[in-house]
């Protein structure tokens, strides 16, 4: 399945794309397995999506968890904590 | 109830006028404005740039605005955003919130900019003498949305 990766603000900056598309080899992946996947990828990707950073996930739009389901054609975005207003 | 993210600076007076007008039962308007200020965490800020997520922004307002009219007894709100690279003394945000007493509007702002500033999706990116950097959240805003629990 594919899943399309958004980055924002400082993480897109670190990761060097604001968002890209992911062939992955499993039909409902969690949220959680998602970041191992980039997390593997080591550099930066290891480093802000480390267990002691803090950051944000949104499935569709939606603010969601590790245990958040993924299906093909989702939107998985992951940023920073919001600071607006 | 409405929101609207923009570039573009907005006219108080004009958004208030509008939402006042509206409604021959309204009693209060409560506003509140957000404005870039010249200094963070010591050091001088020259210009205050504000990304978003736009496929997600007006929803996630949308959800805050619908959360506010569940809770309190408001006839209409609205909600500006800006965003791009604005200077100190712009403005960036502007809640506007209409109902009968005065009581329902104020909450009902506060609560709005709390959950805003907690919940939808902007980030600031400060620039200072000694370079641009990203404004970090703060606990006290995660610890100001919380007390609407």
């Amino acid at each position: 399945m594919k899943l399309k990766l958004v980055f924002l603000a400082k993480l897109r900056e670190r990761f060097g794309a604001s968002e890209e598309i992911l062939v992955v080899d499993s039909e409902s992946p969690t949220v959680s397995d998602i970041i191992n996947l980039l997390v593997a990828r080591g550099g930066a990707w290891a480093e802000e999506l480390s267990v002691d950073r803090s950051y944000r996930i949104a499935v569709n739009q939606e603010m969601g968890g590790f245990e958040t389901l993924v299906g093909d054609g989702d939107e998985l975005a992951i940023f920073p904590p919001v600071t607006g207003g | 109830m409405s929101v609207r993210v923009q570039f573009e600076d907005f006219d108080v007076g004009a958004e208030i006028f509008r939402i006042r007008q509206s409604d021959k039962k309204v009693g209060a308007v409560a506003s509140f404005i957000g404005v870039v200020r010249d200094l963070n965490e010591g050091d001088e800020v020259s210009t205050l740039t504000l990304e978003h997520y736009p496929a997600m922004t007006e929803k996630a307002l949308l959800e805050i605005e619908a959360e506010a009219k569940k809770r309190w007894d408001i006839y209409d709100s609205l909600i500006v955003h800006r965003v791009g690279t604005l200077k100190p003394l712009d403005q960036i945000v502007l809640v506007v919130v209409s109902s009968a007493h005065r009581g329902e509007a104020f909450q009902a702002c506060e609560f709005l900019m709390d959950y805003l500033k907690t919940k939808a999706p902007f980030w600031k990116k400060e620039s200072t003498p000694s370079g641009d950097r990203w404004v970090d959240a703060r606990s006290t805003d995660d610890a100001a949305a919380e007390r609407w629990k």
